[in-house]
């Protein structure tokens, strides 16, 4: 057993004119899945083995994935969006099977071998983020602002004319919005230190914009929490009674997802509390 | 590929506090573009020109119907992505009566400084 790229289950090595487009790595792939799961050309991915990982990749052609047929292909927003799915697909499926580190859109190699390289060039990392991985998935947990569910401040009295009137109910009117949306922030950040206390790993990511969200109030909260797949029903209950004892936000539960928030081994940013593992 | 896609995300069902909306777009990409491993990749579309994509992205959605559904915009939020990145609440747009708001107490100071000055005149 050579531990270059010596497994090539499929359809052999990269076809001229194709580059090998990476979905994601991971320890060990079933064959079945693998037949079973279509790549960037509508066929089946195949694995690329070195350093004890797999790489799982598919053909890209070239004439779209080349490095200037992606640059403009990239801006198409029907051409990205079925590549996104494309690939999301492939990773999902491989994490409903087992830990896989999700490789970001677009990572395109020449030939099986430059994967295998990249494998062993970051076996140690990679490794360690699988054993960081293996038993989780990503849940993603929103919060949008529901309107109305802050207190108001009550109208304040006063002498003076319409005009100061209206500028005293004005004020209070600005005053509460400000006060509600520091209580929504603070709701979020009280749900989010409860979420990250049951996940082993938690991150917040900049809340999507409405016409993202698809939602009419702002979102607060655009949480990834990595939770132990014996853990889930405990995280699910914990969403619901957050959900009850915050009338004040909204709380949207989505996942498993694959672990795309978690597969740096040192993610950037402050805003990551990473644990170690419960359990 | 024009075949419809494997459900992408077992949505849990349990939207709080109530529906169910299922993994849209908006959530791939924010996942597949902005996060996952960084490989470099012998293709050089690397995350410097990802970055540039999705500048440009929101200049070419920007009339777009298409942005209303996909709304790609979350580096709007993101200081690394965008200038413009705002904090977690976006105010809104300043409405009308707020502006009339602010531009009443000085009107009301030219007022009466216009009123001091007939006085003194008169």
């Amino acid at each position: 057993m050579s531990s270059t790229a010596d497994v090539l289950p499929a359809t052999g090595p990269a076809r001229p004119g194709c580059g090998v487009w990476l979905h994601g790595v991971t320890r060990d792939v079933d064959p079945a899945l693998l037949a079973t799961t279509r790549g960037m050309d509508g066929a089946a991915v195949r694995a690329v083995r070195a350093a004890g990982l797999v790489a799982v990749v598919s053909a890209a052609p070239l004439c779209e994935y080349g490095e200037e047929a992606l640059r403009r292909n990239l801006e198409d927003l029907a051409w990205l969006e079925r590549a996104a799915r494309t690939h999301h697909a492939v990773v999902a499926a491989l994490s409903r099977a087992a830990a896989v580190v999700p490789a970001r859109l677009a990572t395109v190699h020449h030939d099986d071998t430059r994967v295998a390289g990249q494998l062993t060039a970051r076996r140690v990392e990679l490794t360690a983020v699988l054993d960081r991985l293996t038993g989780h998935d990503e849940w993603g947990v929103k919060g949008y602002v529901v309107p109305g569910a802050t207190p108001r401040t009550a109208e304040p009295a006063g002498s003076g004319g319409a005009g100061a009137a209206y500028l005293r109910r004005r004020r209070a009117q600005l005053t509460a919005r400000d006060e509600g949306q520091r209580i929504a922030a603070d709701a979020a950040l009280s749900v989010h230190e409860a979420l990250a206390g049951h996940a082993v790993a938690a991150r917040r990511h900049p809340p999507q914009d409405r016409r993202l969200s698809g939602a009419s109030t702002a979102m607060v909260l655009n949480g990834a929490y990595l939770v132990g797949q014996g853990a889930v029903a405990g995280f699910r209950r914990l969403v619901d009674s957050l959900a009850g004892r915050h009338p004040e936000l909204r709380l949207e539960l989505t996942g498993p997802w694959p672990p795309y928030s978690f597969a740096e081994e040192r993610p950037a940013g402050p805003a990551l509390a990473v644990r170690e593992p419960a359990c | 590929m024009t075949t419809q896609p494997p459900p992408v995300v077992q949505n849990s069902g349990q939207v709080l506090p109530a529906g169910h909306e299922p993994a849209n777009l908006g959530d791939i990409l924010e996942r597949v573009l902005d996060r996952g491993i960084v490989i470099a990749g012998d293709i050089r579309v690397s995350l410097l020109d990802i970055e540039l994509l999705t500048l440009k992205l929101r200049l070419v959605i920007a009339s777009v119907d298409t942005a209303r559904q996909i709304g790609i915009d979350w580096w709007e939020h993101d200081p690394w992505l965008s200038s413009r990145a705002r904090p977690p609440v976006e105010p809104g747009p300043r409405d009308p009566e707020q502006v009339e708001a602010e531009r009443r107490p000085r009107v009301a100071r030219r007022a009466a400084r216009r009123e001091e000055r007939d006085e003194f005149d008169g």
